[in-house]
């Protein structure tokens, strides 16, 4: 049955056509962005068509190749697994669609790479979401980040050396990863997700498990951009090419994110995530720092991808005080913001992007008068940022409420006046922005002139979720995110 | 002593990982950087090959076929092997992606130092 074969099909898809795109490209250079709209469109079906398969059966599982999960390959999902695939191949299709003028503007000789290189970055992402084996975990992690280096690369004069010093910072977070399963190995002799969680409780409380830990939580937290193993992330997305930071800034992190979640409450049990070691308070004042630190940055930045930049580290630190609450609202609100900061993120990031595809315009002071000339995306951007500010009915007001309500559950009021405070830096920060985008000015014409239909679609659609996601947010949280939270959470 | 002698391999594993890791943070030159990368993601394969050995005899089950499974002392895991070779793989392209980034600063830039590129890149604007 082709439902069965869904999980494969999602990943094979875009792995086979990753590398067709190159020959294609040879003889019909035009042909390869229909090929890759047509590739990602598969792989959002499938995972549409997985979600419902979850909704309806719960937790499903693929064997590759047929050999036994423990010691065959195992692609399981639950619903926190097709929750983050729809966002992620929904994502792509967005970027794609959109990339269509830019990529040929800014790299018209390298069109069917920088297509390939798009659809190894997405099976990356979408493999990291799937696999239901540690190891299989590593391979995909270096897969999108060697496909992230190349993509930075492609940017500006100053991107090679962002790539290179990405690179360095992120494979030792990944040689970290990769440490960490060594060591779960020789102690549980398992690589298996599952496998693993019912077979390390035996051997909870050694030193060797405490140093795993330890190395999963460093090395994701590198990837993830975390307050202080950020420095990677400012550099890498404003010099990379638009396309590429808008792609990038809504989904690595978050997918990162998600990693975290599935090693703290799936392959070690919660109870050892929330005893071993005083993990939970180190990550909240941490995430602390990172909202502070990111909104502070953000407010002193000229340019706007930098600046939208710094609000992902704040963002990534919102998912993270969510994690550490150790209760079920905060759960909840730390998952809802991983879909939340992703649909937010393409569309400030994409709005962005056709401003400075029709101007040219890269830094707050020269988006003075633009409303006049694209107002479409001037409003779209508002939406983007207003949800960022956190009000309602955008869907950044609702994930925002449950963090609060998990960090007051909690007992913790330090980390709810944190959230509140970098709530209203952000509102700061944005109406620079906004100000300078609706202020009068002689210069510029004032004619319409709008990006073309294949930018200003994808930033609707983005900009549309926005409010929409907003609204159905109880259903969401219903009927999907209730099942994600960890067993004993209250 | 004793203690330090039986597990040798991860002590020798851990001062080869700290020698790669301050070549990445302490030197200036770009190439410098790379090789103590890969020397960084190099022993993490040698500590894996190392927690399969087996002494005693033991061998693989590929080279001796007559090998009796149900003994689990006569052959050794070969899993962490194969492992590696995915490993292995994984660094060359890092190490490949990695060059072509630092001919591209090289061509741009003329210097491999990365005080001097900071310099160049700060009078670009």
């Amino acid at each position: 049955m082709l439902i069965d074969q869904l999980p494969a099909i999602i990943i094979v898809v875009p792995l086979l056509m990753a590398i067709l795109v190159n020959f294609v490209g040879i003889w019909f250079r035009s042909a390869c962005y229909y090929l890759t709209v047509a590739t990602v469109s598969v792989s959002f079906l499938s995972s549409l068509g997985i979600m419902q398969e979850v909704m309806l059966k719960g937790r499903t599982s693929y064997r590759l190749g047929g050999w036994e999960p423990p010691w065959g390959i195992e692609y399981m999902v639950d619903h926190l697994n097709a929750f983050i695939l729809v966002i992620i191949t929904a994502i792509a299709l967005l970027s794609v669609i959109f990339s269509y003028n830019p990529i040929k503007k800014d790299m018209p000789a390298r069109v069917p790479q920088f297509y390939s290189l798009f659809l190894l970055l997405t099976l990356g992402l979408i493999g990291m979401t799937i696999t239901g084996d540690a190891f299989n975990l590593y391979v995909l992690i270096e897969i999108t980040s060697i496909a992230c280096y190349a993509l930075i690369a492609k940017g500006d004069d100053k991107s090679p050396l962002a790539a290179f010093n990405y690179l360095i910072i992120g494979t030792i977070g990944a040689c970290f990863y990769l440490l960490g399963v060594g060591y779960l190995y020789i102690m549980a002799g398992s690589l298996n997700i599952l496998d693993l969680s019912t077979l390390l409780p035996k051997v909870y409380g050694t030193n060797a498990i405490l140093a795993a830990f330890t190395f999963f939580m460093v090395g994701i937290a590198i990837k993830m951009a975390f307050f202080p193993l950020h420095g990677w992330l400012p550099n890498a997305y404003s010099h990379a090419p638009d396309t590429v930071s808008a792609f990038m800034a809504a989904t690595v992190t978050k997918v990162s994110a998600y990693v975290m979640i599935r090693v703290m409450f799936t392959i070690f049990q919660p109870q050892y995530s929330l005893s071993a070691i005083p993990v939970m308070p180190l990550l909240g004042w941490l995430s602390v720092g990172a909202m502070m630190y990111g909104c502070i940055l953000a407010l002193a930045q000229k340019d706007i991808k930098r600046m939208l930049s710094y609000i992902i580290i704040a963002e990534v630190g919102y998912i993270v005080v969510g994690i550490s609450t150790a209760n079920k609202l905060g759960f909840i609100g730390a998952v809802l913001h991983i879909m939340n900061d992703a649909i937010m993120m393409i569309c400030l990031f994409l709005a962005a992007a056709a401003i400075a595809y029709k101007t040219g315009a890269k830094d707050i002071d020269s988006y003075r008068g633009l409303a006049k000339k694209m107002p479409l995306t001037t409003i779209a951007f508002l939406i983007g940022a207003v949800s960022v500010v956190g009000v309602p009915p955008t869907c950044g007001f609702f994930s925002k409420w449950y963090l609060l309500l998990g960090t007051i559950d909690s007992g913790n009021f330090a980390f709810t006046a944190a959230l509140l405070l970098s709530s209203l830096m952000s509102a700061i920060v944005m109406y620079r922005v906004l100000q300078s985008l609706y202020s009068a000015n002689k210069e510029i014409s004032t004619k319409n002139d709008e990006a073309p239909l294949s930018m200003l679609v994808p930033i609707y659609v983005s900009a549309i979720a926005v409010v929409i996601i907003g609204f159905f947010s109880g259903d969401i949280i219903s009927s999907v995110i209730q099942y994600t939270v960890p067993a004993g959470y209250k | 002593m004793e203690y330090i002698i039986a597990k040798y391999n991860y002590w020798i594993y851990i001062v080869l990982m700290m020698i790669g890791f301050y070549a990445m943070i302490a030197k200036k030159n770009l190439v410098k950087k790379l090789l103590g990368l890969n020397i960084f993601q190099w022993t993490i394969i040698l500590f894996y090959i190392s927690t399969s050995v087996k002494k005693g005899g033991a061998t693989i089950p590929i080279m001796d076929k007559a090998i009796d499974i149900a003994n689990p002392a006569l052959y050794l895991n070969p899993l962490p092997h194969v492992l590696m070779l995915t490993a292995i793989v994984v660094g060359v392209s890092t190490t490949g992606v990695a060059l072509a980034l630092v001919v591209l600063l090289y061509r741009r830039f003329h210097t491999l130092d990365e005080d001097e590129i900071f310099e160049k890149i700060r009078e670009l604007k």
